[in-house]
């Protein structure tokens, strides 16, 4: 078991976001969590990885329990997470951007190679290293975002809305490439409004409404359930 | 041309003080208004050093380091319990520290003044002046700093934290930054810079009482925000504007008794024509 949340409670104060939540994220797999805007997706994601504080439950990682480590010290352990909204550092250069994603490896030559596999991946990357972040497009600013959320060779990589926002042609391009990490080893969990997008990859998902968790199942299943498809699918 | 040199190095001092509100105000996006009485702490630790050893130097080094420990732990006690407060009640805790460090050095020293030994380095001539070495050293060192923080912030590893930590404190955890230790090393280094300005500044005036701190602090304060408050280079800029004009006022026997005023006056006018200081960055709005 990679991560491992259980009963997992956030209070903005005196109101219940997350009223005891529970799952499970096995090594190598794609995880989903969908549901509607409000749901608690994006206040599991911060809490599950130390940016805000939880109420009750209990996160354990590879065995180590990190209910109350800090965000920071996460990273140093293999969790890396790209923000909703993708939060690139606007006003540093690209490269300064992925310099800041290997902020926790030290070794030089692991760190070139590193930005060297990015680079190969996501050539336009390399054509504007020297460019500010900020004046990147939309869908290039969520490449950059995941790339640097790479750079510290993450075990788990978590994901919070990697579609939000993008044309429907980088909206591939992004699932095509949590796909292509997630091959080369990398565990990825979801956090998705495109449900449709996200169970197709997904290998597990769980379906969240305000603040509790209603359904869980393959993506496969999920996809086909009747009331899956009328909530978040379209009809 | 003396008047100039005398501005720059003036402009110096007011630049290291500078340094330590916007680097703050970046970082910690507070504005830390006992960053003038760290001055004072400076001045002090180098008047008991140079009467009991003689040497301006040594006093210099107590200076950086009395001055980086009370950056530190004001950080710690005062401001780090408020991390996530209103803005106001951390402006509020800001201006009772500073009162609190002016009132303790009362008690210390006596809020008689004491006077300054000055070092006596005569001068050189030069550019068909005669300029003191005092105003050279100044100039010289205050320019080595401010390069050296330059190529810090721009080229190391944790001169990048601060610069991730400044824009998005969020994002720079997700990198694995400890956004806290950031915070007190920005403390420490503008604490640091304080202490610089301190000896600068004592060769300055004939006396050392604890109110000292009070009116470069708010001149440096002024040339931050004249730079646009947050920017390092702003701050470099704004200081030593400021620092010019107040000499070049001072020298003009017209309007040398309303140069305090003048000096505010072009804060006025900056703030006018460019509300964000002169190279202050528009902040993008997050959603």
């Amino acid at each position: 078991m990679m991560l491992k949340v259980e009963n997992l409670q956030v209070n903005y104060g005196l109101i219940r976001a997350i009223k005891g939540v529970s799952f499970s994220v096995e090594e190598g797999e794609i995880v989903a969590l969908i549901g509607a805007n409000g749901a608690g997706k994006t206040t599991i994601m911060h809490s599950v990885c130390g940016l805000i504080p939880k109420s009750g439950g209990t996160v354990t990682f590879l065995g180590n329990d990190i209910t109350d480590t800090p965000a920071h010290k996460l990273v140093y352990q293999g969790i890396s997470q790209v923000p909703e909204g993708r939060r690139v550092f606007g006003e540093l250069s690209v490269r300064d951007n992925l310099t800041l994603g290997a902020y926790t490896r030290k070794n030089k030559a692991e760190f070139n190679e590193t930005l060297a596999e990015i680079y190969e991946r996501f050539p336009i990357l390399k054509e504007r290293s020297n460019q500010i972040a900020g004046t990147l497009s939309g869908g290039e600013q969520q490449m950059l975002a995941m790339s640097r959320a790479l750079m510290s060779k993450p075990k788990l990589l978590l994901l919070d809305e990697p579609s939000m926002g993008l044309s429907p042609l980088y909206v591939n391009i992004i699932f095509d490439m949590i796909k292509a990490v997630n091959e080369e080893g990398t565990t990825v969990l979801l956090v998705e409004q495109n449900a449709q997008k996200a169970l197709s990859i997904a290998d597990r998902a769980y379906v969240l409404e305000t603040g509790n968790m209603t359904m869980s199942g393959t993506g496969a299943e999920l996809l086909a359930n009747e009331d899956i498809k009328k909530a978040y699918l379209g009809g | 041309m003396s008047v100039l040199l005398d501005g720059l190095s003036l402009g110096a001092i007011y630049a290291l003080i500078a340094l330590g509100y916007t680097m703050v105000y970046g970082i910690a996006k507070m504005l830390n208004f006992a960053h003038g009485d760290i001055i004072m702490v400076g001045a002090y630790a180098i008047l008991t050093l140079l009467n009991t050893t003689g040497n301006p130097y040594i006093g210099l080094l107590a200076a950086i380091i009395v001055c980086t420990i009370f950056g530190i732990v004001i950080e710690r006690l005062a401001y780090k319990p408020l991390r996530g407060a209103s803005p106001l009640a951390v402006l509020i805790t800001a201006i009772g520290v500073s009162y609190l460090l002016q009132g303790v050095a009362q008690l210390v020293f006596g809020s008689t003044s004491k006077p300054v030994a000055q070092p006596g380095y005569g001068s050189v001539f030069l550019f068909g002046a005669n300029i003191s070495y005092t105003t050279i050293i100044t100039l010289v060192v205050g320019g080595i700093i401010m390069a050296a923080l330059t190529v810090f912030v721009k080229k190391t590893r944790t001169g990048h934290a601060m610069l991730a930590v400044s824009e998005d404190k969020g994002a720079a955890q997700l990198m694995g930054i400890n956004v806290n230790r950031i915070i007190m090393l920005t403390f420490a280094i503008g604490s640091a810079l304080a202490a610089f300005a301190s000896l600068f500044y004592m060769w300055q005036i004939p006396s050392v009482q604890p109110t000292l701190g009070a009116m470069p602090g708010i001149k440096a304060f002024t040339a931050a925000v004249i730079g646009g408050i947050g920017s390092i280079p702003g701050a470099m800029a704004g200081g030593v504007l400021l620092g010019v004009i107040e000499k070049i006022s001072l020298s003009i026997p017209a309007v040398s008794n309303y140069t305090t005023a003048i000096e505010f006056s072009v804060l006025i006018l900056i703030l006018l024509v460019r509300p964000i200081g002169l190279l202050g960055k528009k902040r993008r709005e997050k959603v």
